[in-house]
């Protein structure tokens, strides 16, 4: 293959979009200058393809081809659809921040509730003052062409001390059909803070669409945050979300992930321990079918001593779908005592899927505990044996055995109606199967 | 009236023939033993009746209530009574023992098209069955044999008997692994169940679980044919001189 044909092949079709976008774009003179430097190293780098190591499994060049144009900011009828589609994705009892299309709609948002609790912008709102959230630590493509393209996307900030009295749920409702939105959010927890945060990512309606979102989480010292995200793209969409996590002292943060929907999805999380005595979990089931491609890679940076991390990853792969895991941890020469741990495994139901599990350790410091392990196989058929002698249908003897499977992962979420949320979604995803 | 008609059943695995025409009947209420040394096909039989894949039926039938049983999915046959206890039951991490027997019994209730049970019934029930079979609480709680002893697993097996209510149990090898004690709790839960429209096979390679679980009729297993049938004190017999001179015809 010539790469550089194909480079320029995507740079140009990018090039087109984001001068069609540019005015469209939020932002001071600054902001623009910076998505244009943003958007140049894209450019240079084209869409990531197989021979760049990070995403030799996950190649958007081939997957997904170009990049569609900018999503028209919903209109009246599209906002009425919407609120349709969030009310059937609305966890009950959470309060809503919703964004259509990529852009805030505080009719749909439960503004008046949150901001009696936490600090909210849009990113919108932020960008006419500086930059800065359009600038992460990145050499990726996608990352840059985000932050070339953002849209909107919440600013939450939550204060020291801050208890949330209900989750926040920031519900992506997709709504046009092959075109992107480009959303870009922040979340800051406080010294001392507790806070529940969900994040779905919905379609209402929506075909052939493309999302590239990028969370920026920063939390401070002393603080509990448990993140839940939910991915249940419409299955022909893309999406590509990239997480910067930077966590502080003594805190407790629980990630998880699920996936089920989208026909290329992909969550690269970046996770910082930057103060000492915290614990990390990051947690995730893929549930894929058909010829989905799911994507989950975690860098996972133990900067200081003393922290403990832990990854549970399941993935569930049927007809020719293809799940990829990539984790990676690091260790600095300081950060001793560290304990860090990973453990994916993938279950195949059909002979055409695929699983791809990468673990690294890179290990700079000597007294540590880190380990990892893999495991990719079929149902075990002496199990499914003894269920049908009792009575199941093979449908059923499999949901069993499946439920139980993605179970691992599921239970390490604290909350018990979120995770009773996130187990009927699984149901759901295995009652569509029989 | 018979419940269980094997008619010159020629099974093979791979490409060994491991029965060569197998002819065995059973009636409602009756208890069979059958015994037989290792390698005769006891387990294959029972494999076979109950629908375990890889087993190849070339010729001969299995009637179960007169109805062709090779034509039936194992969870068919479940639901029309038929229960094989494991030589071996499997260990199913994650799945609560509560979980799997409720659903397994609405799996076969809804089968035949009769109501699933009601949670308050279907707990009395469990409770019940579990207390006189020595099982405590907490362990149905845990994942389906997940850390059960020997003795557990085959009460677990014994407590599924009596909720599903087949018709024909087939117990394979059910005293391996267990001692004395485990073997006569386990033993006095099947001798519980024995009733005049339900049939017992009791597959054994020794005589001790004879004298817990009596039968009526005594099968000698060998080279994949049944060689000789009696009563009880067949076993007996068999228990004085060996399986040698059967091994010989």
């Amino acid at each position: 293959m010539n790469v550089a044909v194909a480079k320029t092949g995507n740079g140009r079709a990018v090039s087109d979009l984001f001068a069609s976008a540019e005015g469209r774009l939020p932002g001071s003179p600054a902001v623009i200058a910076a998505r244009r430097e943003a958007f140049e190293t894209y450019e240079r780098l084209g869409l990531p393809h197989r021979r760049i190591e990070e995403w030799k499994y996950t190649d958007l060049r081939a997957l997904v081809g170009e990049v569609l144009p900018l999503a028209a900011a919903p209109d009246a009828a599209a906002l009425k659809r919407a609120a349709d589609a969030v009310k059937a994705h609305a966890i009950a009892g959470a309060r809503k921040l919703v964004l259509v299309d990529g852009v805030f709609v505080a009719d749909l948002s439960d503004v008046k509730a949150l901001v009696s609790e936490v600090g909210l912008k849009t990113l919108r709102e932020t960008l006419e003052k500086d930059a800065a959230l359009l600038k992460t630590v990145s050499t990726d493509a996608v990352i840059e062409l985000n932050a070339a393209m953002a849209t909107d996307g919440v600013v939450l900030s939550i204060a020291d001390g801050a208890q949330l009295s209900a989750p926040i749920q920031i519900i992506h409702v997709a709504m046009a059909a092959s075109a992107s939105a480009f959303t870009r959010s922040q979340l800051a927890v406080g010294n001392g803070a507790r806070a529940t945060i969900i994040e779905s990512f919905v379609a209402a309606g929506a075909k052939a669409y493309q999302v590239s979102d990028a969370v920026i989480v920063t939390i401070g010292d002393n603080a509990d945050v448990a993140h839940i995200r939910l991915l249940d793209d419409a299955p022909d969409a893309v999406n590509i979300t990239s997480q910067f996590v930077t966590v502080g002292a003594n805190t407790k943060v629980n990630f998880f992930n699920m996936t089920t929907g989208a026909a290329v999805s992909r969550l690269q999380g970046f996770i910082t321990l930057a103060g000492e005595g915290s614990e990390l979990a990051i947690n995730g089931v893929n549930l894929l079918k058909k010829t989905e491609h799911g994507d989950t890679t975690l860098v996972v940076d133990h900067a200081v001593p003393n922290c403990v991390s832990r990854e549970i990853f399941r993935a569930v792969i049927d007809d020719r779908a293809h799940s990829v895991f990539q984790g990676r941890i690091i260790v600095r020469p300081d950060a001793q005592k560290t304990d860090g741990k990973m453990m994916t495994r993938a279950l195949l139901l059909s002979d055409e899927a695929e699983a791809d599990n990468k673990p690294e350790l890179e290990i700079f410091a000597d007294d540590v505990s880190c380990g990892h392990g893999a495991t990719a196989g079929a149902l075990d058929d002496s199990l499914l044996f003894y269920l049908k002698a009792r009575g199941l249908p093979e449908k059923q003897a499999q949901a069993l055995l499946i439920q139980a499977f993605v179970g691992e992962a599921i239970e390490q979420i604290a909350d018990d109606g979120l995770r009773e949320h996130v187990i009927g979604i699984a149901e759901r995803w295995l009652e569509r199967r029989s | 009236m018979a419940l269980l008609e094997v008619k010159d059943l020629k099974v093979r695995v791979e490409e060994r023939e491991i029965l060569h025409g197998l002819t065995l009947t059973v009636n409602e209420g009756e208890v069979h033993a059958i015994m037989g040394p290792n390698g005769s096909g006891k387990s294959t039989l029972s494999h076979v009746i109950a629908g375990k894949p890889g087993y190849e039926v070339t010729d001969g039938q299995i009637l179960f209530k007169g109805e062709d049983l090779l034509e039936m999915a194992p969870e068919e046959r479940a639901a029309k009574g038929v229960f094989l206890a494991f030589q071996y039951p499997v260990e199913i991490p994650g799945v609560a023992t509560m979980n799997f027997l409720r659903t397994a019994l609405n799996a076969q209730r809804k089968a035949r098209g009769e109501d699933e049970y009601s949670t308050p019934d279907f707990l009395k029930k469990v409770r019940e069955v579990s207390k006189s079979l020595n099982i405590p609480q907490d362990m149905l709680k845990r994942g389906v044999n997940v850390g059960f002893s020997g003795g557990e697993k085959k009460r677990n097996e014994v407590l599924q008997m009596a909720l599903f209510e087949p018709s024909l149990c087939i117990l394979d090898e059910m005293d391996s692994g267990l001692d004395i004690d485990a073997l006569r709790i386990a033993a006095d839960g099947v001798n519980a169940l024995r009733s005049p429209k339900r049939a017992m096979v009791v597959i054994t390679h020794y005589q001790r679980l004879l004298n817990y679980i009596v039968p009526d009729v005594v099968h000698v297993m060998s080279k994949g044919r049944v060689v000789k049938s009696g009563g009880k004190e067949l076993a007996l017999e068999l228990e004085a001189s060996g399986y040698t001179q059967f091994e010989a015809a």
